[in-house]
Parts: structure tokens; C-alpha cells; sequence
């Protein structure tokens, strides 16, 4: 494991470098929209890094509350985390696009951008339900919210949908084919995106992991030394 | 009286009583109601004519903040005489608890949103174009939307810190679609359209998350 991280470390940073290459510079320049249409390399490869990562989480959650395996709340926890930051960058990277290409920051009623932030909302809760309960019972309520946010999914979407016929918004985006060429730059970028999620996500399972042993380590040696003290 | 009926209907009467003798939390919640309905009025001022249209909003708004006030209180008394403990050590099912801090969260919203109700339309002009007894259908599902997760999440706070914000922090983004399908029912009500759509989503979110929680709150309940 220790020998792996560097070479694919080495090999996933080439990989981006090759990738962004591709996104600013080899790739066709788009009619309509010029070069701002670049963002697209980054806002759409991470909006999918961020959705496998949920949809990981969501896994992970229920087998930890099915076999209360730690390992699985370590993955829980990395994937939100990680999923967290690539969903971030799909709410920043978005406006920016957005701005000088349809002249408004935000669209409230289209249906990808609010069913994302909304996913990000749940998602950041988590996080600080995490942070903020005491270790012992924190695997355990996490899942439990994980299961909850996900089966919110679904209502989501079909309500910003709903709500989206009965208020047309300016058709924005989506629909339409991909010159091959772009697409083959999107695959590449969400590869590249994906190897880095991979690795960052690995990284923290390991620091995540170590820390857990430090604390009880440190548990079990405050307890022997009541134990001493005690006699 | 082992059954879970006779054990929620125990809990949930035992709060009740409690609470029509000490009746601290209910005024202080009551007050806080009015507040803000005085404080809406003073921020949004609109026509008769425009009301129609951002009431929805601005009613859910307020039920919501008064909903998290109540709901923030729900497991006060457990938690200071350690009735929880108790309950996890008796052989009660877990579900029964749940269902009756529920409905008690659900009696005490409603009072609040009885109180509010009646001021909104004193101070908007509010006339509803649609059947009011549909918009009562929708205060109904609502709430309860609102009430299932919070008193859910209200237990998941129980041993976090900042136990208090903690609740609408969990709360607001999973109730997302919910209030948006409250909203829009309540303007398409007012407003004189059809809301069937906005009811059935209400219908099933309440289905799919009343069973939900009460799958999961006995985990919740057990996690040391």
C-alpha cells in the first residue's frame, strides 16, 4: 500500500496535467460561447465525482448499520467529505459560467443547479453532525441521517421539476449533442477527477484509520492508569 | 399496559398533562408566535392583490421558526430526569415514543399555527380564491412533515453540542421539497389553481419519511 500511493500519485498528477492541457487548450473552442465554455471540463466531471461519491456514502452508510463494521463509517465519512469539496466546486464553478454566459449569477427554479445545492445543504448537515456528537454514538446517528438525506433525493427533484413546469424558467443549457471531441475532453477530465477523488479519499481513509487507533490507544491507557491509581 | 397503543397513548397524555400544568413552554412558544407575525407584517406590506401571492411563503416561514422552537424542546424534560435511560431498559418498543412525542409536537404546532393563522389574515387581507378546507388538508400534512423529522432529528441532537442549532441545522435541507410543496399548495390555494399535485408530493414525503423514521429511531435511540 505504501509503495502504491506515490506511483499512482505520480501518475494521477500527470493525468491532470495532461487533462487540463486538453480542457484550455486542445480542445475546440465552442461557437456560441467562446472560451468561458471551458469551465464545463471542470463544473460537469466533478458534479459526477461528487454524485458517485454520495451515492458511496449512501452505500457505505447502510452496511454500517446493517454490520456495524467500522471500516465501513471510515468510507461514510471520507466520501462525504471528499463529494462535499467536488460538490463545492460544482456550486462555484457554475455561477461563474453562468454569469457571462446567460447574464444572471443563478436560475432559481432550474432544476440541476437547486437539486445540487440541495444536495450539498444535506450533505454540509451531515458533516456537521459529525463534528458536533460525542464519538461514541456519532457512526451510528451519521448513517441513520445519510439513509434519510438520500430517500430525500428523489422528492427533490421531482419537486423542483414540478415546480419548474408550473413556472418556466429561460430554457438554459443541457439538451443537444457533444462534438465527440469535447466529449472525449469531458471523459478525460472525469477520469483524471476521479483517480484525484480516489487518492484524496484513500489518503484520508489511512489518516482517518490512524487517529482512531491513536484515541484508543489513548482511551485504553487513561483507563489503566485509573486502574493503577486506583489500587 | 404493555401494547404500543396503550403506551403511546400513556406518553403522549403524560406530556400533555405536563404541560397543561406547567404550561411554560406553550406560552413562551405562543408569545414567540406572535412575534413574529408582528415582525412579518412590519417587513413585507403588500397590496391585497400581491398577498395572494407571497403568502404561502411568508405563513410556512413562520410556522417553520415557531415549529423549530417547539420542536427544540421536545426531549427537554427526558433529558433532565434521565427518562430515556429508563426507557431504553425497559422492554417498550421504541417506536411507541417516537409516535407519541410526535403527535404531541404536532398538537402543540398546530395550536401555534391556530393562533397565527387568524393574525396573518387580519394583517395581509388574506381572502382564498380555492376551498379553504384545502388549505387546511395542507396545514395538516405540513406539519406533520415538519414535526416527523424534527422530533426525529430533535433526538438525533439530544448528545451533540450546540444541541439547540443543531436541530435546524438537520432539519432544513432534508425538509426542502417538503416546504416547497407546502408553499406552492398553500399559493395555488389562495390563488384559485389546482395544488393536487403539491398534496399527493406532500402525501408521499409524509409516507416515505414517517416510515423512515420510525425504521431508524430505535437505532437512533440505542446509539451509545
Amino acid at each position: 500500500m505504501k509503495k502504491a500511493f506515490p506511483i499512482l500519485g505520480a501518475l494521477t498528477a500527470i493525468l491532470l496535467g495532461y487533462a487540463l492541457y486538453e480542457a484550455l487548450v486542445a480542445a475546440p473552442t465552442e461557437q456560441t460561447m467562446g472560451d468561458v465554455q471551458r469551465i464545463f471540463y471542470y463544473h460537469v466531471p466533478s458534479a459526477w465525482t461528487a454524485f458517485t461519491l454520495f451515492l458511496i456514502n449512501f452505500v457505505a452508510s447502510i452496511l454500517y448499520l446493517v454490520r456495524r463494521h467500522p471500516a465501513a463509517d471510515i468510507v461514510a465519512l471520507v466520501s462525504a467529505e471528499v463529494g462535499v469539496v467536488f460538490c463545492t466546486v460544482v456550486l462555484v464553478t457554475g455561477p461563474i459560467w453562468a454569469r457571462p454566459v446567460w447574464g444572471i449569477w443563478w436560475a432559481p427554479g432550474d432544476i440541476r443547479l437547486t437539486s445540487t445545492l440541495v444536495l450539498w445543504l444535506i450533505y454540509v448537515s451531515y458533516l456537521m453532525l459529525r463534528r458536533f456528537s460525542s464519538s461514541g454514538q456519532t457512526p451510528t446517528l451519521a448513517a441513520a441521517l445519510a439513509v434519510l438525506g438520500a430517500l430525500c433525493v428523489p422528492f427533490v427533484y421531482f419537486s423542483i421539476w414540478f415546480f419548474r413546469t408550473q413556472h418556466p424558467q429561460p430554457v438554459i443549457g443541457g439538451g443537444g449533442s457533444i462534438d465527440p471531441r469535447m466529449l472525449h475532453v469531458l471523459l478525460l477530465n472525469w477520469l483524471a477527477f476521479s483517480c484525484f477523488a480516489f487518492l484524496v479519499c484513500w489518503s484520508r481513509y489511512r489518516l482517518e484509520s490512524l487517529q482512531r487507533e491513536v484515541d484508543q490507544a489513548h482511551a485504553v491507557e487513561s483507563l489503566m492508569d485509573l486502574r493503577g491509581s486506583a489500587r | 399496559m404493555t401494547a404500543p397503543n396503550g403506551i403511546t397513548r400513556a406518553t403522549l397524555l403524560k406530556d400533555l398533562r405536563l404541560e397543561w400544568r406547567s404550561k411554560d413552554a406553550i406560552n413562551s412558544m405562543l408569545f414567540f408566535s406572535l412575534l413574529v407575525v408582528v415582525v412579518f407584517s412590519f417587513s413585507f406590506d403588500p397590496t391585497a392583490e400581491e398577498s395572494r401571492q407571497i403568502a404561502g411563503g411568508l405563513v410556512w416561514v413562520a410556522f417553520l421558526f415557531a415549529a423549530v422552537v417547539a420542536l427544540n424542546q421536545t426531549w427537554a424534560r427526558e433529558i433532565r430526569n434521565q427518562v430515556l435511560d429508563a426507557y431504553r431498559v425497559s422492554p417498550a418498543p421504541a417506536n411507541s415514543l417516537f409516535i407519541a412525542k410526535a403527535l404531541g409536537n404536532f398538537i402543540f404546532v398546530s395550536v401555534l399555527e391556530a393562533l397565527m393563522t387568524p393574525l396573518f389574515i387580519m394583517f395581509y387581507q388574506l381572502r382564498s380564491l380555492g376551498p379553504a378546507w384545502q388549505l387546511l388538508v395542507v396545514a395538516v400534512l405540513g406539519t406533520w412533515a415538519l414535526v416527523v423529522n424534527g422530533t426525529f432529528f430533535a433526538a438525533m441532537s439530544l448528545r451533540t453540542r450546540s444541541r439547540e442549532i443543531m436541530l435546524p441545522l438537520l432539519l432544513f435541507p432534508i425538509s426542502i421539497p417538503a416546504i416547497l410543496a407546502m408553499v406552492q399548495a398553500t399559493t395555488s390555494i389562495l390563488t384559485g389553481e389546482g395544488a393536487r399535485v403539491w398534496m399527493a408530493l406532500l402525501v408521499s414525503y409524509d409516507l416515505v419519511f414517517t416510515t423512515g423514521c420510525l425504521l431508524l429511531f430505535e437505532t437512533v435511540l440505542n446509539a451509545e
